[in-house]
């Protein structure tokens, strides 16, 4: 006869479960680290609803015409985003068409042509330049840029662009153009790194089957690197479009802080995250400070869409890359 | 093991750091750009001649003191614009408005090549700041500075981004001398500019026109004076051109001493008077009628005590005028009314 | 060679200059900011600004020692809250994390991470600084809050990337899991989780935006922890703002101070991650 010696219990259940389960240093550790996890829950959870709450009257009184509207006037209690969405849209498209030329074909050079120390080197250098605070853009912008732009760079596009709207008017120096042209500088690391590395992720037999067909080393790149990384580019362009909508030190600083929509990329404007900085201490009366968040909140929702974006458009490069042999 | 040294040794150093802060009286005061320069000198004289009060001032603008004042998150505040009823109206503890100081705003520039000081008339002024005068040969300049030799360059005009009490007072001049501009923008801490870029603060706008050629921008006396930046003379209700100095703008307040309404809310630009410098102002602190802490309430009424004695001798060296006689008598008897 | 092919190999050589010019452009601009920095800040740098609080506005010869101690107040505050915070959660994300709570928590940190600083400024000051008044601790939130889910995130993603077999072995020897965790993984991705970490306090050392309306700024020494704090970023931006030609100088110095700082951060961090990878090869 065979008897098994240890005959198990049926297994605890109830609070005696619960109690067995506390004392187990595994559950404690879990629970603890569960507690810091579910912070970051509930802090993102509290941001949004702290910014849709105490925006309220400005979204009660204005209703979808606060996007719409230009107006900006705390005299008379009337606040529309649009010059400030206006002019962070379009400081941020100027600093992607700088950025991202300059940025892919530095990628492209440190991906495919470098060395793999140099390419390294390289890029340890350029995203050293994403750690530079924004603050200090700024007083580089002022000192620096703002008189470059204004008495070379300025001039010489009126003078030969001055037909266009975009290019005519007069010059301060501060303005659309140059706040566009210091987040340029700053976008451009996000660029290179990250388009750097999709590129390299392409699988090496593409560059070899065109070069084998006979393309330069130009074609093999342009025509069959670059379109297999395209997804991960265009994830970083995404990407350095979020940091750009975001950005807030450099941009206050250079933008010229005028309320209102201009054609002239001369022209002083204003930016979301300016205009919070700015008039955030002083706004007297709810509505004025209330707009102000609801600005926040329209930021806050614009990052959030493109930052998911550039997640979705990365995530499927690299999907991609390991789902070839 | 490493970390939990780190970790005591930044508690230790948080220790010392809390335990340092000294037994002060802490005072914190935020408000106008306009008379930051004086209110600087003498919170650091004040605290020499009585280092057991401590007040910081933060120059974040009018509009940003009197919020400030208003949510409670200081102990008192300043601004160059009176509160308005309104404001008023807002705050529990009702303010009471102390002036300060007397100050002129001068409209600055930074012309290449114009060395010579120039005349401003109030059309002139309205028209540039209205963006009807683009240029800086326009006939209306010319017309006042006939010996200068005024650019075809394009005017850039500087204003103010943030709530200013500065502003207003440049607003309320030209409301007073441009039925245009009263009708089209008005007056007060922060209006719709028709032209031009913002800075922030007086040193911003200071700041902008110092670096940027063809420029003209309004800022209080001292911030001229003090970064050697050219600044003009405005023609007054009397049709005299005047500079402002401590002389012109004492003018402009001596005619309103008299009638000083027992609330100190009053505006002097535009001051009849041939003398009367057209843009000057009064600037105020805003202080609690009823202050709670008995250490914080000595300290600040001690300070305007001191004000309204020695820190007026300061005024003359930085650009401003002292308080009229008659008003600093008033104002002593204000004090009195602080619980 | 016929003309088209000569055209296209000229392109070719023209298009791959033309990259390595950008790259060299993009290089560049590192050490034409570096060296602006220096040459503008560098002299600028005296006894004084070690030193000295600053003087009021047109006088010279002030300093800044109040910025520099208070911002190393607010980050070590920050520090204190967040690093824990972050690398306990990202603790929980590799080791225990459930799929759909994992996915979540995971989301909710990338999309903190994506949040501009000011917003954070923003929340900050309707949670704490409308009942706590401007302090250093409601800045210390606000950098706390930008830290979390950067730590979070780098603790993971190196934990992760310890190799299984290192748990299992320990498994295997009868440690319970908490005490591999403790004892095996932890220990095996130090570097990278302290380079996270450095990484992290040195980029919130240099943030500007959400200390302008939590910690504001202070002319004096201020009240501790609950008072307002001045900050060397504050203080670069205010300065810069100014017209006197003595604060500008002291703008540079201080940005000199605050690159330096957080650039040696940088590289210490990189030098350290590199370093251990060479050593387990």
């Amino acid at each position: 006869m065979a008897t098994s010696a240890a005959v198990s219990a049926p297994p605890p259940t109830g609070a005696r479960a619960l109690v067995l389960r506390l004392c187990n240093g595994d559950e404690v550790a879990r629970l603890i680290t569960l507690v810091f996890a579910s912070s970051i829950l509930l802090v993102t959870i509290a941001l949004v609803y702290e910014l849709w709450v105490t925006s309220a009257l400005a979204r009660h009184k204005f209703g979808f015409g606060f996007l719409t509207s230009s107006m900006w006037d705390p005299v008379t209690g009337q606040f529309g985003a649009l010059p400030f969405i206006y002019g962070t849209v379009i400081t941020s498209v100027i600093a992607l068409l700088i950025a991202v030329p300059l940025g892919v074909g530095a990628a492209i050079f440190l991906s495919e042509l470098a060395p793999a120390r140099l390419s390294s080197t390289f890029t340890f250098f350029i995203e050293l330049l994403a750690a530079v605070p924004s603050v200090i853009y700024g007083v580089l912008a002022m000192f620096t840029l703002v008189p470059l732009m204004r008495d070379y760079v300025d001039p010489f596009l009126k003078k030969t662009l001055g037909f266009l709207p975009i290019f005519s008017g007069t010059i301060f120096g501060y303005g659309y153009l140059t706040a566009g042209a210091i987040l340029a500088i700053m976008t451009l690391p996000f660029i290179v790194s990250i388009s750097r590395e999709a590129l390299l992720e392409v699988p090496v037999e593409q560059r070899e089957a065109a070069l084998a067909l006979g393309a330069t080393r130009w074609e093999s790149t342009w025509q069959a690197v670059v379109p297999w990384a395209r997804l991960g580019i265009f994830g970083s362009i995404f990407l350095a479009l979020a940091r750009a909508l975001g950005e807030t030190m450099a941009v206050t600083m250079v933008i010229g802080n005028d309320p209102s929509i201009h054609a002239s990329l001369f022209a002083p404007g204003y930016a979301i995250a300016a205009v919070i900085a700015n008039e955030f201490t002083e706004a007297t009366g709810d509505l004025y400070l209330q707009s102000l968040v609801g600005l926040g909140l329209v930021l806050f929702l614009l990052t959030i869409v493109i930052n998911a974006l550039a997640r979705l458009l990365i995530i499927a490069t690299t999907r991609r890359g390991s789902a070839h042999p | 093991m490493k970390k939990s040294s780190l970790w005591l040794g930044a508690l230790g150093a948080l220790v010392i750091l809390l335990t340092a802060a000294e037994a002060k009286v802490l005072i914190n005061a935020a408000g106008a750009t306009f008379p930051y320069p004086i209110y600087g000198k003498w919170f650091d004289e004040f605290g020499k001649t009585n280092p057991d009060a401590q007040i910081n001032y933060q120059s974040i603008g009018s509009g940003g003191g009197i919020r400030q004042f208003t949510e409670g998150t200081v102990d008192f505040g300043a601004s160059d614009m009176p509160m308005t009823d309104e404001q008023i109206g807002k705050v529990k503890n009702k303010p009471l408005h102390f002036p300060s100081v007397l100050g002129g705003l001068v409209p600055t520039y930074n012309i290449p090549g114009v060395t010579q000081e120039l005349k401003f008339t109030p059309e002139a002024l309205a028209g540039i700041y209205l963006g009807k005068i683009k240029k800086w040969n326009d006939p209306e300049l010319q017309k006042a500075n006939a010996g200068a030799k005024l650019p075809d360059n394009e005017i850039v005009v500087v204003h103010r981004s943030d709530g200013s009490g500065t502003t207003f007072v440049w607003t309320d001049y030209l409301s007073k001398v441009s039925p245009e501009w009263k009708s089209k923008v008005g007056a007060n801490t922060s209006v719709s500019w028709p032209a031009g870029l913002g800075g922030k603060g007086n040193e911003g706008v200071a700041g902008i026109v110092k670096q940027t050629p063809n420029s003209i921008g309004y800022v209080e006396l001292i911030y001229a004076l003090s970064n050697k930046m050219a600044y003009g003379f405005v023609r007054n209700s009397a049709g005299t051109y005047l500079k402002a100095d401590l002389d012109s703008v004492t003018e402009a307040a001596a005619s309103t001493a008299k009638t000083m309404p027992n609330d100190f809310r009053v505006s002097i630009t535009n001051a009849p008077g041939t003398k009367a410098y057209p843009i000057s102002s009064f600037t105020w602190l805003l202080i609690p009628s009823k202050i709670d802490d008995p250490a914080k309430k000595k300290a600040i009424v001690t300070f305007l005590h001191w004000m309204l004695t020695d820190g007026q001798k300061y005024a003359g060296a930085l650009g401003y005028a002292p308080l009229p006689k008659d008003v600093v008598a008033k104002e002593e008897k204000q004090i009195a009314l602080i619980k | 060679m016929t003309l088209r092919n000569r055209w296209r190999k000229t392109l070719s050589y023209c298009m791959l200059s033309l990259t390595g010019v950008c790259a060299v452009v993009a290089v560049s601009l590192l050490f034409l900011i570096l060296g602006i920095l220096v040459y503008n800040g560098w002299r600028s740098l005296d006894w004084n600004f070690f030193t000295k609080l600053p003087k009021p506005p047109g006088e010279n010869g002030g300093g800044m020692v109040n910025a520099i101690v208070g911002s190393l107040e607010i980050v070590l505050l920050a520090t204190m809250m967040g690093l824990p915070v972050g690398f306990m959660a990202g603790v929980y994300l590799s080791e225990f994390g459930g799929k759909t709570f994992g996915f979540l928590v995971r989301y909710m940190a990338d999309l903190l991470n994506g949040v501009p600083s000011i917003v954070i400024g923003i929340f900050v000051w309707t949670v704490v600084v409308t009942r706590f008044h401007f302090s250093a601790i409601a800045g210390g939130v606000a950098l706390a809050l930008i830290l979390i889910p950067i730590t979070a995130r780098s603790t993971e993603q190196f934990m992760s990337s310890v190799p299984q077999t290192l748990r299992e072995g320990a498994l295997a020897l009868g440690a319970s899991k908490w005490k591999t965790i403790a004892t095996v993984v932890v220990p095996a991705a130090y570097r990278g989780i302290a380079t996270g970490m450095i990484l992290g306090v040195a980029r919130i050392s240099g943030e500007t935006a959400p200390l302008l309306f939590t910690s504001l700024n202070n002319q004096f020494w201020g009240g501790g922890l609950t008072d307002q704090t001045a900050s060397l970023p504050v203080m670069v931006y205010s300065h810069a703002l100014s017209p006197y030609d003595d604060w500008h100088r002291q703008a540079w110095a201080a940005g000199l101070v605050l690159l330096l700082g957080v650039l040696l951060a940088n590289v210490a961090a990189r030098l350290i991650l590199s370093r251990g990878i060479a050593l387990q090869k």
